[in-house]
């Protein structure tokens, strides 16, 4: 699947997106954020505050217990702060 | 169905040319209620911000919120148009407008709008400048939250 970081999570993981093939144990946003934690130290500042990172599947906004299942896209980011 | 116009552009826009095709060929219409959102220079040392947003979801979520608002109010039309990009102190950034046949509609409608988009439409604001906070993320604002929780579900 495809995953997208904005804002500050972007500059802390140093990458805009890429493509990621988590485990088949991975069922849940939070399962995904604990497996993202675990591959390097940029993942690991991004995620340090896992509650103030926010997720969306498929470009709508969901929670970290939402199931990823087929979903292709995920991104992360702060709180947004348009308007 | 109202008349919708979601918009997400670099440039600046004008009100009165962009609010024009909500009032083209209505009578009927009463009230025509416009927020602008300016780019605000609290301190002094704002050069620019500099508006990241999600591209797709951005549009997307935008339309979501629209159409809450419509099946809150009877409205008439709704037009929304977010800039993204380098923005200067004293620019617009967001307009905000709705129409309806009576005021209190499109008053609450263009509150309600605001109070969403700043807490569910993907956009993140970054300061350039030369003070302390340049290079810094704008940080989300607990007012905010508490202003979009205040409509309810």
């Amino acid at each position: 699947m495809r995953a997208l970081y904005f804002a500050w999570v972007r500059e802390r993981v140093g990458l805009a997106e890429e493509e990621i093939a988590p485990p088949e144990t991975v069922k849940t946003v939070a399962d995904l954020v604990a497996w993202l934690k675990g591959r390097g130290e940029n993942y690991e500042a991004a995620f340090a505050n896992e509650m103030t990172v926010r997720a969306a599947l498929d470009r709508a906004h969901v929670k970290p217990d939402a199931l990823i299942a087929t979903a292709r896209e995920i991104a992360f980011f702060p709180p947004m702060t348009g308007g | 169905m109202p008349l919708t116009i979601l918009r997400v552009q670099k440039e600046p826009f004008d009100t009165a040319v962009e609010t024009a095709p909500l009032m083209a060929g209505r009578g009927d219409i009463g009230a025509v209620v416009t927020f602008t959102g300016l780019c605000r220079d609290d301190g002094g040392s704002l050069a620019a911000l500099e508006i990241e947003h999600y591209p797709g979801m951005a549009e997307e979520e935008i339309g979501r919120v629209v159409a809450d608002a419509c099946a809150r109010w009877p409205l008439e039309g709704v037009l929304v148009i977010h800039r993204c990009g380098v923005i200067r102190p004293g620019e617009p950034i967001v307009l905000v407008a709705t129409t309806s046949l009576h005021r209190r509609e499109a008053f609450a409608a263009a509150e309600f709008l605001m109070d969403y988009l700043k807490t569910r439409a993907p956009f993140w604001k970054k300061q350039h400048g030369d003070g302390p906070q340049s290079g810094d993320w704008v940080e989300a604002k607990a007012a905010d939250d508490a202003a979009a929780e205040k409509w309810g579900g």
